[in-house]
């Protein structure tokens, strides 16, 4: 059966610099992938280049059985592939059920027969806010919220869309252990349901015990694939994390 | 069609001579706008007040047009360094306020312009000078002092203001400011200080760019307006905060401007920056010359 | 805290469950068209022409204050190019008059299709070009058209052209009226229009290319599309707003086109007004075009023009969110 994400020979440059070169990647339907790389290795931008926000150069993306190879974000976000952000990105001018209307409106609303009525808006509004534990926030603004919150909206905002595939870009930088858990508790629980997820993160801790397989970004190349123990036993990639 | 090589040499040499002036025109914006990230685009008027200034001097004191632009600099500068104070505590202190920082620049640049009309009338007004009248030859080739001398004066204020920039310690918090302000608080300078002196500096240079203008041509209130989209369109192409990119980026678009009108009319004139403006846009949004 | 309550006030506003959404969205439309017929009515029992020729410019700027706002304050691209929707408005219908004259519905019809199309041009801009970049183009294209017309002989290059006004219509009477009641019901078009979209579907995406267009594109709002819509509707009733213009004026010449004039006003009336409604800029529109229309008459037309710059920048500095936002801010 053809993985749910098929990247091949994937590479991006910025002026001569080389983010990504020859990317190979699959995804299974409902895995959980980790994906590991030191600063400036090519991870956010290769979360760029999936969902569309940035194109590249050579290669290409089969998403779902579809090429995504010149289609805009949104149609992506529409096709069931969602992102989070690695710095929070709300729509500040909006109030927290309203930053979560959007993906309701535009990505659930433009499938066929997904569109809802006020009513409906709302509730399920709720229904995501409940589930990241901000319901009782639903009427403040973005600039409201604390860190962590920021973060919880921000993934809310992403799972509003029911995608197929959610890449998390660094959910959980700079939150203390029990948060990280929490949303590590909301992740596992989304996969449950169904949701494949690439989850891009620093902290090993929280990589190692959601990620059924790793993946290793080192300098725009992808250096390692495989099961998490097994990847962080590999020499390059120890080289990679210890040898700078 | 056959072209004359006399009027295309003498288009090209007062295109380049003109250009020298567009760059001091610009000069201000490319630190301003390209520097520290402010949208002055109420500048080209601030440039008018300059020249009408310069008028009164010269017209009512007798003093020269560049002399009395050199004395209006510490005037500028303070006016400068007054309004980054006041768009520092409505807009950037508050984040996220530019369609209101640009409609509060579009605001000044209306109240300068009509604050002309009612003071001196729609008139156009000239300076005497004895660089004004007179023009060298070379063979074929016409030099006019009144281009001549704004040119060279434009050209000397940007070397110096370049020397300033990279030699000095503001200069070169001004240049980090542009880059990083990270850096900046590693310099151990602070922001709002190192925007407040750019932006003055960069109102500063108006003065100077007002007595060139008012050599080179006669001014009335809105004229400032056919600046607005040379000096952005000479910015963007010249690749924002270069002062070297911006200079040929000057001397291109008066040669160009300067053909057109030697060989279409000067009716046509006005359009040129800004269309060289919208290709340039529409092309390269990085600009010609951009980083 | 208080951000977030005054937003959630202004919000619930809108989202408030309807009865029927079409219903109130009809209801509108009957109680706009009927203030305009008020309005017409009105400034017929003061029984003095003069309050035609100064009611029409103030209709005419809730027009183009309107359709500024539907892309400045809904989407954040500030348009400094307002004059050149105008006169190409104004222009298309010196054209249609010098070839086949044809009622005044179907000149603002034809304008609005002139400007429309240029709006959707400048909307193509907004591929590369963001914020200031874009300000800056607006009004880069304002200059070359006016460049093209000045030269253009057909509708009288920098001379200008005259255009004889018919008399009187039948049933309205006077033509002057007949204009004022015509800017009238298409300012109330214009204000409905505004309405409809805030609050719709199209209006949260409008928001949301206004606060980030890539987390927009993320959320499956089509921001190019949305775009070219907010650019052609502004630039339609810009155009719309301008066609009938050269029968006001009956003289029409580049430098009144295109004066910078239109350009301050549409801007700032909705930010004096307050950009995040509707009622921002027909507030703001009639409080400065009243001003100016006073000041016209009873000072100089220099210094009204002062004074709207002096406003604008003391709104923008003291009250960022215009009148609108000082009323909701005084409501507990």
């Amino acid at each position: 059966m053809a993985a749910l994400l098929e990247v091949r020979d994937l590479s991006k440059r910025f002026g001569g610099f080389v983010a990504l070169e020859g990317i190979d990647l699959d995804v299974n339907q409902g895995e959980r992938l980790g994906l590991i790389g030191p600063n400036g290795s090519g991870k956010s931008t290769l979360v760029n280049c999936l969902c569309g926000t940035l194109r590249n150069e050579t290669g290409n993306v089969h998403f779902d059985g579809l090429a995504m190879d010149g289609l805009s974000a949104h149609r992506r976000a529409r096709l069931g592939l969602a992102r989070s952000f690695q710095l929070p990105r709300p729509f500040p001018s909006l109030s927290i059920a309203d930053n979560l209307r959007i993906p309701l409106l535009y990505v659930v609303g433009a499938r066929p027969g997904g569109g809802l009525g006020e009513a409906a808006l709302e509730a399920r509004a709720g229904e995501l806010l409940a589930m990241v534990g901000l319901a009782d926030k639903a009427r403040r603004l973005p600039g409201d919220l604390t860190q962590i919150e920021m973060r919880k909206l921000e993934l809310a905002r992403a799972m509003a869309g029911e995608p197929k595939l959610l890449i998390a870009d660094e959910a959980m930088a700079g939150l203390s252990p029990t948060e990280v858990d929490d949303i590590l508790a909301l992740l596992a629980q989304l996969n449950e349901a169904g949701v494949t997820i690439i989850l891009i993160e620093h902290i090993m801790r929280a990589v190692m015990n959601f990620s059924e397989r790793l993946v290793v970004l080192v300098a725009g190349h992808k250096i390692a694939d495989g099961k998490p123990e097994d990847v962080i036993r590999n020499a390059a990639v120890v080289e990679a994390y210890l040898g700078q | 069609m056959d072209i004359p090589l006399d009027l295309l040499v003498n288009g090209i040499v007062s295109g380049l001579l003109l250009g020298g002036f567009y760059a001091a025109v610009t000069v201000g914006v490319s630190i301003s706008f390209g520097m520290v990230d402010i949208v002055n685009i109420a500048h080209p008027a601030f440039i008018i007040l300059g020249s009408y200034i310069v008028y009164i001097l010269g017209v009512e004191f007798g003093i020269d047009p560049i002399l009395a632009g050199i004395a209006m600099l510490p005037v500028f500068y303070a006016l400068g360094a007054a309004i980054y104070q006041i768009y520092y505590v409505s807009f950037e202190k508050r984040g996220r306020e530019s369609l209101r920082g640009l409609a509060f620049f579009f605001g000044l640049l209306f109240i300068t312009e009509v604050s002309l009309v009612l003071v001196f009338g729609v008139d156009y007004r000239m300076v005497p000078a004895a660089y004004v009248g007179p023009t060298i030859r070379l063979g074929f080739v016409d030099l006019p002092l009144r281009l001549l001398v704004p040119c060279v004066v434009a050209l000397t204020a940007i070397g110096l203001l370049h020397l300033f920039l990279s030699r000095s310690f503001i200069g070169r918090a001004i240049l980090a400011v542009s880059q990083d302000e990270f850096a900046l608080r590693l310099m151990g300078a602070s922001p709002v200080a190192t925007k407040r002196v750019a932006f003055a500096i960069s109102l500063a240079t108006a003065a100077l760019a007002g007595a060139c203008l008012i050599i080179i041509q006669p001014v009335e209130p809105s004229t400032g307006r056919d600046y607005i989209g040379r000096v952005f369109a000479i910015c963007v192409m010249g690749g924002m905060g270069s002062f070297g990119g911006m200079v040929i980026a000057a001397m291109l678009l008066g040669i160009v401007e300067s053909l057109t009108a030697t060989f279409y009319g000067p009716s046509w004139a006005p359009a040129v920056a800004f269309t060289f403006l919208l290709l340039t846009l529409a092309v390269r949004p990085a600009g010609l010359f951009g980083r | 805290m208080r951000r977030g309550d005054k937003g959630s006030a202004a919000r619930e506003n809108v989202a408030a469950p309807a009865p029927s959404a079409a219903r109130r969205s009809a209801t509108f439309l009957a109680a706009a068209v009927a203030v305009a017929l008020l309005a017409f009515l009105a400034a017929r029992s003061v029984g003095n022409d003069y309050v035609f020729f100064a009611g029409y410019v103030v209709l005419q700027y809730i027009v183009l204050a309107t359709a500024w706002n539907i892309l400045g304050g809904y989407t954040g691209y500030v348009n400094f190019g307002t004059a050149a929707f105008f006169a190409a408005g104004a222009y298309s219908s010196v054209v249609l008059h010098k070839l086949v004259p044809l009622p005044l519905v179907v000149h603002i019809l034809v304008g609005g299709l002139v400007s429309g199309l240029i709006g959707l041009g400048v909307g193509y801009l907004t591929l590369r070009l963001r914020g200031v970049f874009f300000s800056i183009a607006t009004l880069a294209m304002a200059v070359v058209m006016q460049t093209l017309i000045t030269n253009w002989e057909f509708v009288g290059g920098s001379r200008g052209t005259y255009v004889i006004r018919p008399a009187a219509v039948p049933i309205v009477g006077d033509y002057i009226q007949y204009l004022f009641l015509v800017m009238a019901l298409l300012a109330a078009l214009a204000v409905w229009v505004a309405r409809q979209i805030e609050g719709s579907r199209l209006g949260y995406g409008f928001a949301t290319i206004r606060d980030d267009e890539v987390a927009a594109e993320a959320s499956g709002v089509p921001t190019l599309r949305l775009k070219l819509i907010a650019t052609t509707v502004s630039g339609a009733f810009m155009g719309m707003a301008g066609a009938p213009y050269p029968y006001y004026v009956t003289y029409l010449d580049p430098a009144s086109g295109f004066n910078l004039a239109y350009a301050v006003n549409s801007i700032a009336m909705p930010l004096v007004g307050g950009t995040a409604t509707w009622a921002g800029p027909v507030i703001g529109a009639i409080l400065l075009g009243s001003i100016q229309q006073l000041a016209t008459v009873t000072i100089s037309s220099a210094l009204n023009l002062l004074l709207v710059g002096v406003i604008l920048v003391g709104f923008v500095i003291a009250a960022p969110n215009g009148i609108m936002g000082l009323l909701q801010k005084r409501r507990p």
